[in-house]
């Protein structure tokens, strides 16, 4: 369970996050949805550790966040994955290396286990036999699927994804949503997805949270959002940049 | 209603003393960061598994296993990076240098007939002073800028971040295997540089000015002492820590973008060519007055 109490974050003195409350159930896709650039992210990264916050707390199965250091931080963020907005892949490494890379760093398997356990989840996410490419010859959704590759290899109890289906097109995108819903069915994970993307946020969540001004303004089922009387978020589930009149 | 006095003095604590006072902050700020990074990166340096190396270097039929590390081809590559493909610009920078030094002080010595002295002059001023600090900037404009722009597009694509996620120190990852390079590679590129900046000198003084070829090599030799190469590596080894600290820590401390990558790529050679002639200055004092 993922418990966020009262965070707040501001950056050069502008608020981005003012007291926010959010609590995340095991085994439920949560989608948070909201404008650009209103701290989505960087309510994410706080949940993984990437970001200290202000003023209040973030409990992830008890333990809070912010407190970890070291070897227990690290044995935190081993337990979730994150799916990075342009993937993050190191581009200095192949793809095989790529998703390796968590393998490598923290067990000692034989390298034929290692091959086994990588060609396994590039198969997962749809994509064989490309070990041997560099991120550069990748195309951005491609980018993308070997991204939550690299996030899956070490068998995470959450996976986290920033905008997965930012900047590819409609049919990829929609890969990538029923290949979130899969992954979710068939391994069990607590799931967060930040977006703007309502057809993204409607296919794959379980509950949608929308975040407004630095708070959540409103939690409920893809159903109660989308029959929602709240206006802001009513404005944002419709895109209309305009106040509706009433 | 507020005095003159009293404006005057609000008004110079918010023009004055409020920018300085930022301006002192992020100064520490700096120092304070570039500081932890060391320290860090240092420790980094202890960490890496000497023993096994040592170990599986001794034993001829474990060398397989030891040229597979992770962690020592990490270090291998950088190393490379860092001495091996800089090794044409020392060349060309050292051996121009000697030469125009062997022209110069001929231009002064010919006047009191003193043009034997020409190889001792290239030698101590390569040896001391100009090998160490040349090939400091050099490779601080080449490899240190190179580490910046790699390591501030992996800020801010996110790469950094991906490494903490998958819980990998980025200063253990990225920072200690270019600080071992460097500090390892640049004292051995100052010998490298001290050599051809004497060939050069040979080359102007015998083929060009006339002095015998074992005089010259004579008259290089005699003058050289220990303490001459010495100090000379010892800038090395400082310079070489100031090129990595500075390097890695713009690197991770980009921000915003290509733009953001640029300034600090530029703001890494500035800072590193002001403190590498500044701390050149110093250690030469030191060794003036201190242990002369």
């Amino acid at each position: 369970m993922i418990e966020i109490i009262n965070l707040t974050k501001s950056f050069n003195g502008h608020p981005v996050l003012r007291e926010a409350n959010l609590t995340i159930k095991d085994g439920e896709t949560m989608v948070i949805i909201g404008r650009s650039g209103g701290g989505k992210t960087v309510l994410l990264k706080h949940m993984i550790g990437l970001m200290s916050p202000d003023g209040g707390q973030v409990f992830v199965d008890g333990q809070e966040v912010s407190r970890l250091k070291g070897e227990a931080l690290a044995q935190l963020r081993l337990t979730f994955g994150m799916l990075f907005q342009g993937a993050a892949l190191f581009d200095s490494l192949s793809v095989g290396e790529n998703v390796a890379f968590p393998l490598r760093e923290h067990t000692s398997l034989k390298e034929a286990q290692v091959a086994d356990r990588v060609r396994e989840c590039l198969e997962l996410v749809g994509l064989k036999g490309i070990e041997a490419m560099k991120p550069a010859e990748l195309s951005g959704g491609m980018k993308k699927r070997v991204g939550l590759a690299r996030a899956l290899v070490f068998q995470p109890r959450v996976i986290l994804y920033d905008e997965p289906t930012t900047g590819v097109d409609p049919i990829m995108a929609d890969a990538i949503n029923r290949l979130i819903k899969e992954l979710h069915d068939r391994l069990k994970v607590t799931a967060v997805a930040v977006t703007h993307d309502m057809v993204s946020a409607y296919k794959i969540a379980d509950r949608i949270a929308m975040l407004h001004e630095g708070r959540i303004v409103q939690v409920g089922t893809p159903e109660e959002i989308r029959c929602t009387t709240n206006p802001l978020v009513r404005r944002f589930v419709l895109g209309s940049s305009e106040d509706e009149k009433t | 209603m507020e005095s003159s006095k009293g404006r005057f003095l609000s008004g110079l604590s918010e023009k004055i003393a409020l920018p300085l006072g930022e301006w002192a902050l992020a100064f520490f700020g700096y120092v304070g960061g570039a500081a932890i990074l060391l320290w860090n990166a240092g420790r980094g340096i202890l960490a890496l598994p000497w023993g096994r190396w040592a170990g599986e270097g001794l034993l001829p039929w474990r060398w397989k296993r030891l040229l597979q590390d992770r962690k020592l081809s990490m270090v291998v590559e950088q190393m490379e990076k860092v001495g091996v493909h800089s090794l044409p610009l020392v060349f060309l920078t050292s051996l121009f240098t000697g030469m125009v030094l062997a022209l110069q002080t001929a231009y002064q010595l010919q006047k009191i007939s003193a043009e034997l002295y020409i190889g001792s002059l290239v030698a101590l001023s390569m040896t001391r002073e100009l090998g160490p600090v040349l090939t400091a900037l050099v490779v601080a404009g080449r490899v240190g800028a190179g580490i910046t722009a790699e390591m501030g597009t992996m800020r801010v694509t996110e790469q950094i971040d991906a490494l903490e996620v998958l819980a990998t120190d980025p200063v253990r990852h990225l920072a200690t295997p270019r600080f071992l390079a460097l500090l390892v590679m640049l004292p051995l590129l100052t010998i490298y540089a001290d050599l051809i900046g004497m060939l050069g000198g040979y080359l102007v003084g015998v083929y060009k000015l006339g002095i015998g070829s074992s005089l010259y090599v004579n008259m290089t030799w005699d003058s050289l002492k220990f303490k001459d190469v010495s100090t000379g590596l010892l800038k090395a080894v400082v310079f070489a820590t100031i090129i990595a600290t500075i390097a890695a820590y713009e690197g991770f401390e980009t921000k915003e973008g290509a733009e953001g990558v640029g300034r600090s790529t530029t703001l890494s050679v500035v800072i590193s060519f002001i403190l590498i002639i500044t701390a050149d200055c110093l250690i030469t004092a030191l060794f003036y007055f201190v242990f002369p």
